[in-house]
């Protein structure tokens, strides 16, 4: 019988020649990342549990990424990347992005594969939930917690159950008005919200092959709303030139096996994709973008590492050049290299810097998690009241964005910059 | 026989991280032990407020010992201070038609909480205050007003490690770690 990619990966991390849905198997770890959130707590159950002048396993393996909660007052959060900082001299980890020096990235899952660190056929685990995402670059990569990574810090190994594989095929191309956002929340409101609990999310198709690395991620980072344990799409040659582009560090890429069995498989006609939003308050509140014009919106955010990325910018800036947005506008890009190239990059010789200024929205934040998960209370665009709000946030439980009483839809980069124009729910091909 | 005995509070369907500890205590780090209980004191104070407060004001404790949960608890993010957080409040056990893949993991990686699953929906039967046993042992619960008793999903391997104090304390005791 043969394996999915899902577990070809695990297979050759356990040393085995051949596993199956549901073995229990350890699994070497190629890449353990954290952030200031989880990074601190993992480093107490480290040093608790292997002692405080333990070593870790493989500090070239070891990527920590401060990116929630940096620009803040709160005194516990610069105390939490002051723990960071100290972890990091100790162990004479090299891979470490200091917030306040140009060495700084912003949200970890942008960063990990700008920074090279996702590479085909490998194993990654972060003490992230959106940990998935990197499976958008043909890696096996999963959220875990503290302790799991408390023991992988000191181990390089952790025991986990191969997950069954349910696969979405989607066909032909999706139409210029759509995008990966509207794929993933599609699926997901399909499938329902634990939909694919504990199970392998493959991706594929001719509309999958034809999309970016970027919008790969966001269809990956979104798997874990739908209970997903990893989401995962093959290797091509898009995948190749763009971690080719940032790392020489030698990969071999893992293909599934033409007969290898999976739970299920769906089939999408990318045409019949449309623009939508996931409604109040969980991400599998599918309804078309048309069908909620009647929603009126007080907020639109740019942002995070599902919806913060430049060809998400590069979206909302082909809807907002030429118009006025009509209600507060707030734009967080992923990462310093995003922010770069809001400045860099044009469209009709003005750069999306000033397309955004031009368009009325909000001065941009430098980057980071902001308020995507709502964070401190003098967090960059964090909900205080009862807001309606427009995003391309990953998530819309309650109180997600900071306030309980705020009412969170999420929709494409399209979707949220033609509703920013329209102050309701919009649908971008009234625009484009 | 181990047993678990106290009130339940019931909550419903797709309960989130957020709810259980909402984003703005994530400054807190478990492993510092008055962070770790400051944590308890937060438990579930996301949950929407047509919900009575599982931790009283002023209050580091809860009450409820057992949560009586629907499909999908802790779903969300990774966050180990979901698990924690509950813990820190005295929570022993959770009884969930189903839970989320990364916070089933987390409980009983720290050994915070027995994530017990049931075949029928108790959050739809039960209600917060009621007060049960849990037979830890024989996977049961009973209600101790009606005496009406069901039985739960073993936990098979889980039980042990949550009885140890989580995977390392389990790792240690039977020699798979020094």
């Amino acid at each position: 019988m043969g394996m999915t990619i899902t577990e070809k990966i695990l297979a050759r991390a356990a040393g085995k020649t051949c596993l199956g849905p549901g073995d229990n198997v350890w699994v070497k770890v190629d890449i353990l990342l954290t952030h200031d959130v989880c990074g601190p707590g993992t480093i107490g159950v480290f040093q608790r549990e292997f002692g405080a002048s333990a070593r870790v396993w493989d500090p070239s393996r070891v990527v920590i990424i401060p990116d929630h909660y940096i620009f803040t007052a709160d005194q516990k959060a610069h105390r939490n990347v002051d723990i960071l900082r100290e972890f990091v001299r100790q162990q004479g980890l090299p891979h470490y992005y200091d917030p306040g020096t140009r060495n700084y990235k912003g949200v970890c899952h942008v960063a990990l594969p700008e920074e090279g660190h996702v590479r085909p056929g490998e194993v990654i685990f972060g003490t992230d939930s959106h940990t998935c995402t990197h499976g958008a670059l043909g890696a096996f990569a999963t959220g875990i917690g503290n302790t799991d990574a408390g023991f992988i810090l000191g181990t390089g190994k952790v025991l986990i159950k191969v997950p069954r594989t349910l696969r979405f095929r989607v066909e032909g191309a999706l139409p210029e008005h759509v995008m990966a956002k509207d794929v993933i929340l599609r699926v997901i409101g399909d499938i329902g919200f634990d939909g694919a609990s504990y199970c392998a999310m493959e991706f594929t198709g001719e509309a999958i092959q034809r999309l970016s690395v970027e919008e790969r991620m966001t269809i990956c980072n979104m798997a874990i709303e739908a209970g997903g344990k990893n989401g995962i799409i093959e290797p091509d040659a898009k995948t190749f030139e763009y971690v080719r582009r940032r790392t020489t560090k030698p990969f071999e890429a893992v293909y599934g096996d033409s007969n290898a069995r999976v739970d299920s498989e769906r089939v999408y006609d990318a045409a019949s994709i449309e623009p939508c939003v996931a409604e109040p308050h969980v991400p599998s509140h599918y309804a078309t973008a048309r069908s909620r014009r009647d929603v009126k919106l007080d907020r639109a955010y740019i942002g995070s590492c599902t919806g913060g990325k430049l060809t998400d910018f590069l979206a909302a800036a082909r809807i907002l050049r030429g118009r006025k947005v009509s209600i507060p506008t707030f734009l967080v890009p992923a990462t310093t290299e995003v922010a770069e190239g809001l400045l860099r990059e044009e469209i009709g010789g003005r750069s999306l810097v000033q397309i955004f200024a031009d368009a009325g929205c909000e001065d941009i934040a430098p980057p980071s998690c902001a308020a995507c998960l709502g964070g401190p209370v003098d967090t960059y665009g964090r909900t205080s009241g009862n807001e309606v709000v427009i995003s391309t946030t990953n998530r819309n439980f309650p109180g997600r964005m900071g306030s309980k009483q705020s009412r969170i839809y999420l929709a494409s980069p399209l979707t949220v910059a033609a509703s920013a124009v329209a102050g309701h729910i919009a649908d971008p091909r009234d625009y484009l | 026989m181990k047993s678990i005995r106290g009130k339940v509070y019931v909550v419903r369907d797709d309960v989130d991280t957020d709810q259980i500890i909402p984003a703005q205590y994530l400054n807190l780090v478990p492993t510092i032990p008055e962070e770790y209980a400051k944590l308890g004191s937060y438990a579930l104070c996301g949950l929407p407020d047509s919900y009575p407060p599982f931790v009283a004001p002023g209050e580091m404790k809860s009450v409820y010992p057992v949560i009586i949960a629907g499909r999908n608890f802790g779903c969300g993010s990774s966050r180990e201070h979901a698990p924690i957080a509950l813990g820190a409040a005295g929570v022993k056990a959770v009884i969930a038609e189903s839970y989320a893949r990364i916070f089933f993991r987390n409980a009983v990686a720290t050994g915070e909480l027995y994530p017990f699953e049931s075949g029928q929906r108790l959050c739809e039967m039960l209600r917060t205050g009621d007060e049960v046993e849990i037979d830890v042992t024989r996977a049961r619960v009973t209600v101790l007003a009606s005496g009406a008793s069901h039985e739960l999903k073993e936990l098979g391997a889980v039980a042990p490690v949550v009885e140890a104090g989580g995977i390392f304390a389990y790792a240690r005791k039977s020699g798979i770690i020094r």
